[in-house]
């Protein structure tokens, strides 16, 4: 009996030397946008000049994104949603704003006029103009809102995948870490980790993958065990490739569609941790504009009807992006449910 | 079932004792001694402090001898029934835990007292008729509240009914005794946070068991469809959303701890976290073991509760 060749695969370099539009567009808004709020104090004044091709970019991704989901209505309504309050973000140093951190008139009601400004949304106690506070408070949600998700999901996806597909003691050691941690409800665990690390953007970063990862893990476990059955599986297993090309390249793909709609839904849990953190005093540090702090600075000061506005445009600009987060999940498993 | 129960207990306890270990350990460090002493004597007093009497303070507080033995003292205080002492509020863990935990429960108990109900409704009425009107709106509705933090809808809420109309107060210190008007706010702003959740597990269920052999037969044999929403339906389209709602107290303890802080509650949250923010060792420790062992125990009661009501599924 003749020997048949095994027919080989494609090798890793061959599947990572095509990349998507989609890719290349996302990388283009968020290594900028990142790079600016992480370091662009470092940078100096010119730093602005990072965003410019994150601007063209994200207006590239939002139309893409809308032709990708325009089954679902929801699905568009969430991205909208989500690419205004990251339009903002990129092209905030651009806008005809404010100084978000110089005092200019305490106290301005929203629509009035104070020596020559006019304030759409007011200002606040210390009298820094609300709506650039606003707008500009969004860069460092968006930032490290999915920078701690995306983190969360690199650790959490490479636990599951190790104790699904690898099993056996591996799978017994991470399972019982997970349990260990998932027994704590989220908010002490945070506490006690920022509070012993120190409230910064990346001990955020930190205390979200600690607190996210065993939830991330349980599921990719899960779904890594359905498919490491799969016949493309063995096929790979039979032509001898390493359990880490495995893992990577024939798991991971795989398990892409029910990871996308839970990414979505824990981006929104990650941005109300993070602003629930910053309000407590845990998170985020002042002076720079965050809709955390900005609950936090005027829930002390601004308890009355005529100042409730301090209150009300962080609480409902941070609900709106939250809403755009879960819209975008709901309509991405309503279209993955229809096909 | 028993083993069951007795495997999550041992694993109770086991998570108990590594996660205390490990927060002795990580409030030993200098750092947290150091903001204890600046907590106990001022800033200023401590700046001025000399090496040895800095040194001879530690030791009156007890803090110089090495943190394992002190771990050992606490697990043998904790095991005679002494949660230790809090530095911050200076009065016994125990009584001061048990104060504020009762707080928490009576805010609990409103909590669940409203949200049951509400969210089962709701799911119900969506899941009964998939893809209607009635279906559609009550899901919008659940993924908006669901999307407004708690931290949101505090305001939302306060601003609204307490600053703008003034039916309410706008803290809730409960300094005059126990106000029942003081707690509408903490409670709504919980329950609109977490209705939505469960109403809509609830209404996942439900379309579940609506789409069933046995629903349709019930309904071609000519029965009456509220019969057979009441008596076929609902018994196992209940199932998921009562365990889900025992989960929801897990759930609880983590919410709580902005509500109570935002409302100015005496509740277990804001003990936590004014606890954690003194650094007080002690109070963090009972309060996490608390924590701890209301996670677990929620989980056996959902499992237990699932096994129950739903004589197919058999633990080995």
């Amino acid at each position: 009996m003749a020997v048949t060749e095994i027919p080989s695969g494609p090798s890793a370099l061959d599947r990572l030397s095509r990349p998507k539009p989609v890719i290349v567009l996302f990388l283009l808004m968020w290594v900028p946008l990142t790079a600016y709020v992480m370091f662009g104090q470092r940078i100096g004044p010119n730093a602005q000049t990072l965003l410019l091709p994150a601007i063209p970019a994200t207006l590239a991704l939002y139309v893409l994104g809308v032709r990708a989901f325009r089954e679902s209505r929801v699905a568009v309504i969430g991205l909208t949603l989500v690419f205004f309050w990251l339009l903002m973000a990129v092209s905030a140093p651009y806008l005809p704003l404010m100084d978000p951190n110089k005092p200019v008139a305490p106290f301005a009601t929203p629509f009035s006029e104070r020596g020559g400004l006019f304030f759409w949304l007011g200002t606040d106690f210390k009298g820094r103009d609300m709506l650039s506070r606003m707008i500009w408070g969004c860069q460092r949600v968006l930032v490290w809102g999915v920078t701690a998700t995306m983190v969360a999901y690199v650790v959490g996806a490479m636990f599951g995948l190790i104790s699904g597909y690898l099993a056996g003691w591996w799978d017994e050691i991470i399972s019982f870490v997970a349990n260990v941690l998932l027994s704590f409800p989220v908010m002490v665990l945070f506490i006690v980790i920022l509070n012993y690390l120190g409230p910064s953007g990346f001990n955020i970063v930190v205390a979200v993958t600690f607190a996210s990862a065993p939830a991330i893990m349980r599921i990719v476990r899960g779904l890594a065990l359905d498919i490491k059955t799969r016949d493309y599986v063995y096929a790979a297993q039979t032509r001898g490739e390493h359990p880490l090309y495995i893992m990577i390249f024939e798991l991971l793909p795989n398990v892409r569609g029910p990871i996308i709609v839970d990414a979505c839904l824990r981006l929104g849990y990650t941005t109300v941790a993070i602003t629930t953190l910053t309000f407590l005093g845990l998170g985020l540090q002042p002076p720079d504009p965050d809709w955390g702090l900005m609950i936090r600075e005027s829930a002390k000061t601004a308890m009355l009807w005529k100042f409730s506005y301090m209150l009300l445009v962080p609480a409902l600009a941070v609900s709106s992006l939250i809403l755009g987060f879960n819209l975008m999940a709901d309509g991405l498993r309503e279209m993955s449910l229809r096909d | 079932m028993l083993k069951l129960i007795l495997r999550r207990l041992v694993q109770m306890v086991l998570i108990m004792a590594v996660s205390s270990l490990l927060l002795f350990a990580i409030f030993d460090t200098p750092e947290f001694k150091k903001r204890l002493a600046v907590q106990e004597l001022g800033g200023f007093a401590v700046s001025a402090l000399t090496e040895e009497s800095y040194k001879s303070w530690l030791a009156a507080r007890g803090l110089d001898v090495p943190f394992y033995q002190r771990y050992a003292n606490w697990v043998g205080n904790i095991l005679s029934g002494d949660l230790g002492f809090s530095y911050e509020k200076n009065r016994p863990v125990g009584p001061l835990l048990a104060d504020r935990l009762a707080n928490t429960g009576i805010l609990a108990f409103f909590v669940f007292a409203l949200m049951i109900p509400l969210s089962l409704i709701l799911g119900i009425l969506a899941g009964m008729k998939e893809g209607s009107l009635q279906d559609r709106s009550i899901s919008f509705i659940s993924v908006l509240t669901t999307s407004i933090p708690e931290i949101a809808s505090a305001i939302l809420l306060t601003v609204i009914f307490a600053l703008g109309l003034g039916w309410l107060p706008v803290k809730s210190a409960m300094i005059g005794g126990f106000s029942f008007r003081e707690l509408i706010l903490p409670v709504l702003t919980l329950v609109i946070y977490d209705f939505g959740y469960v109403a809509r597990m609830t209404r996942a269920s439900m379309a579940e068991v609506m789409t069933s052999q046995y629903i349709r037969t019930a309904i071609l044999k000519g029965l009456p469809y509220r019969r057979v929403v009441m008596r076929h339906a609902l018994r196992n389209a209940l199932i998921a959303p009562f365990t889900l709602i025992v989960l929801q107290l897990n759930w609880l303890l983590s919410g709580v701890v902005v509500v109570e802080v935002f409302f100015e509650y005496d509740g277990f949250g804001k003990l936590l976290l004014e606890a954690a923010l003194f650094p007080d060792v002690e109070v963090v420790q009972a309060c996490t073991l608390v924590a701890v062992a209301v996670a677990v125990l929620s989980q056996i009661i959902s499992d237990i509760g699932y096994t129950f009501l739903n004589p197919r599924i058999r633990f080995a």
